[in-house]
């Protein structure tokens, strides 16, 4: 279920280019892919085929990549990261960066630990928990958004500050303690829980029937406006899209089998497509993503049409702060316990390059939430394909970089072209 | 000038200034409704500065501002806004990453509970174009980067007349235009007047200024040189008041005259 949601926003499709009036039918829908295509129109199409690409090759060249233990595990690797390119979107569309993302997540992991201890003296309920240590994250977001909207410190500055500072709070607390093992069930299930088979149709059920129900929506209040024109073999090929993706997934999922347990659909995925259909909400259809856009485009002239400047970069900080938190908890979750390794891997650019590649640019501006889903996926199953073709490390960070590289020359490109057609 | 009625906007002694420099001293300034006042004057002639203080960008250090005889303190911009004075800025403040709708409504959107009205923002961004006879552009619904420099000034004027604004200020709007644009622009700025709106243009271009303005109001060196009546007055005038005129009042002593008003 790749996009449950992606045009539930205002659509943005510029008209077609003077004299452009296509024919109805089948001829009109090439006619229009075509010319989005030659004008650098592309929106998520390169990501789509380039997932579909990696997926076949794994496919055929590792034995044990096309199974439905490791397309699980897939997910649950991937959804952490996915939670942070959220945070990443939102940061990037104000032109801005956030270094400190990775070990924020690592303070979100740690809170919750520390505070579902059993026999610590402070042992909360592990919802409870989760709660407080998402607002503990959104609170270093309101810090250090402060420091660099009110004060003026550059983002780069001040979130590599606290890169520093997190990771050396992270460092005296586990050195001293060691591993935190996680017990409370509820924060073990955000990465882990396995919905029953059935459930796991009705969970599809509900976000395929939830894209078309968005544009009917939008098609019945906003009747006679030129955002609730659309073109309904688009839409119904969408909306057939994105069924087969949810009903696929939950299909691969309830098919595979761990040693004994029957496997299904993992929470952690509901999760990460929930907050993506809500942030995706949050970015296209409130005045504060409409004023977060603006920013971004142009901080002047949101400032000059009377939007609180600095109140929107605080705010965007702590969705970060939040998504990361949400996300360490996740990455916890999925072993149990927060250790001395936290942050796994390349969290950061890993969190940062999916946001990229899901074409969200770094200048501000432009981008949409479904990117980081994209981008993280892409990542994911790039990096674990290599894995279960037991490639080195260096090997992956290589391909990774190279996969990044192509993908912002190619969206670059894709500008280039947009701006020479004039759209 | 002939028309009687109470200024909309008056400000009377402004003074301002910005550490040892005195960027304005004791400037009147006018505006009726339905009338076209130009402001003139070489760079650093301080008018961008009394443009701000009307605007609530900047504070007078002292003087009087006058809206529809009411005395009133502006500052910020919302307290302008609020009281229907809406500022064209030179350098166009709009977005280019969004299209014409979201930038006309930028930082007003429709909205119940913070979700936006769509909808109503299209239908009122059409309505307010089409009364303004701007024709030219293809769809409300492309951004603002793919627009002409004309298209863009008049989302820009559009923009500010759609919130029932009294008065509206355009700096510089045909600085960075063509032709064929400009005169689109001035045909623009003649239709606000006509509409019963107190405009005042601030321009370089003597050519745009008698194109559109009923009056002209000259500063020089933050001083008020004179207010001029368009069909009285000659460019060659425009432009002594301009590069030599000499300043109405002086501190010190009464003003004098309303110069050849």
């Amino acid at each position: 279920m790749s996009s449950a949601a992606d045009v539930v926003g205002p659509d943005r499709t510029a008209p077609p280019p003077e004299g452009q009036d296509f024919p109805p039918g089948m001829a009109g829908l090439w006619q229009r892919a075509w010319l989005n295509i030659r004008t650098g129109n592309l929106g998520p199409l390169p990501i789509i085929v380039g997932l579909v690409i990696v997926v076949a090759l794994f496919g055929l060249t590792a034995t044990n990549f096309f199974t439905a233990v490791n397309f699980v595990n897939l997910i649950e690797e991937t959804a952490g990261t996915a939670m942070l390119a959220y945070g990443v979107v939102f940061v990037l569309l104000l032109g801005e960066i956030d270094l400190s993302i990775g070990y924020v997540a690592g303070i979100g992991a740690l809170v919750v630990a520390e505070l579902q201890l059993p026999g610590s003296g402070h042992q909360l309920n592990g919802i409870l928990a989760m709660l407080i240590a998402v607002a503990a994250c959104a609170g270093i977001g309101l810090v250090q958004g402060s420091i660099i909207a009110f004060v003026g410190v550059p983002s780069f500055v001040v979130t590599l500050g606290g890169f520093l500072i997190w990771q050396g709070v992270i460092l005296n607390v586990l050195e001293q303690r060691g591993t935190i093992i996680i017990q409370d069930r509820w924060i073990n299930y955000t990465d882990l829980y396995i919905f029953s088979h059935w459930l796991g149709w009705l969970i599809a059920g509900i976000f395929t029937v939830f894209y078309p129900l968005s544009v009917l929506y939008k098609a019945i209040v906003a009747r006679g406006t030129q955002i609730a024109q659309q073109n309904w073999r688009v839409v119904a090929l969408r909306a057939a899209g994105i069924g087969v993706a949810a009903f696929g997934t939950v299909a691969i999922c309830n098919h595979g089998r761990i040693i004994s347990t029957p496997e299904g659909l993992p929470l952690a995925l509901v999760i990460v497509v929930l907050f993506f259909v809500l942030l995706t909400f949050l970015a296209k259809w409130t005045t504060f993503g409409r004023h977060v856009y603006a920013v971004g485009g142009s901080a002047e002239a949101a400032r000059r049409a009377g939007i609180s400047v600095p109140r929107i970069r605080v705010l965007v900080f702590m969705i970060s702060g939040a998504t990361a938190g949400i996300g360490g908890i996740i990455f916890a979750s999925q072993v149990n316990s927060v250790a001395l390794t936290f942050p796994p891997g390349n969290l950061l650019l890993n969190a940062i390059a999916s946001a990229v590649i899901g074409g969200v640019s770094l200048f501000g501006g432009r981008g949409e939430v479904r990117g980081a889903l994209l981008g993280a996926a892409l990542i994911g199953t790039l990096q674990n394909g290599l894995n279960t073709l037991n490639v080195s490390n260096g090997w992956i960070y290589i391909v990774t970089g190279l996969v990044l590289l192509f993908a912002v020359t190619l969206d670059t490109f894709a500008v280039r072209l947009q701006k020479r057609s004039g759209r | 000038m002939a028309t009687n009625d109470t200024p909309l906007l008056e400000l009377r002694d402004i003074s301002k200034s910005f550490g040892s420099v005195q960027a304005l001293v004791d400037v009147d300034f006018e505006v009726r409704p339905g009338e076209v006042m130009a402001l003139v004057g070489d760079n650093g002639a301080g008018k961008s500065t009394l443009i701000k203080c009307i605007a609530g960008t900047h504070m007078a250090d002292s003087g009087q501002i006058l809206f529809e005889g009411r005395d009133v303190h502006i500052h910020g911009p919302r307290d302008a806004a609020q009281l229907g004075i809406e500022v064209v800025y030179q350098d166009l403040a709009l977005a280019d990453n969004l299209d014409v709708v979201q930038n006309m409504f930028l930082g007003r959107e429709i909205n119940i509970w913070q979700i936006l009205n769509e909808a109503a923002m299209e239908e009122r961004t059409s309505t307010t174009l089409s009364s303004l006879a701007v024709t030219t552009i293809k769809s409300i619904r492309q951004t603002v980067a793919t627009l002409s420099g004309g298209q863009r000034q008049s989302v820009a004027v559009a923009r500010a007349v759609m919130w029932d604004s009294k008065v509206v200020i355009l700096d510089e709007p045909t600085a960075a235009l063509g032709v064929a644009q400009t005169e689109q622009v001035l045909a623009l700025v003649r239709r606000l007047g006509e509409q019963g709106l107190g405009v005042v243009i601030i321009s370089h271009n003597l050519h745009d200024v008698f194109e559109t303005a009923d009056r002209i109001t000259v500063l020089r060196l933050g001083r008020n040189v004179g207010v001029y009546d368009r069909r009285t007055t000659t460019q060659q005038t425009i432009v002594e008041a301009i590069t030599a005129g000499r300043p109405t009042k002086v501190s010190g002593i009464p003003s004098t005259a309303e110069a050849q008003v």
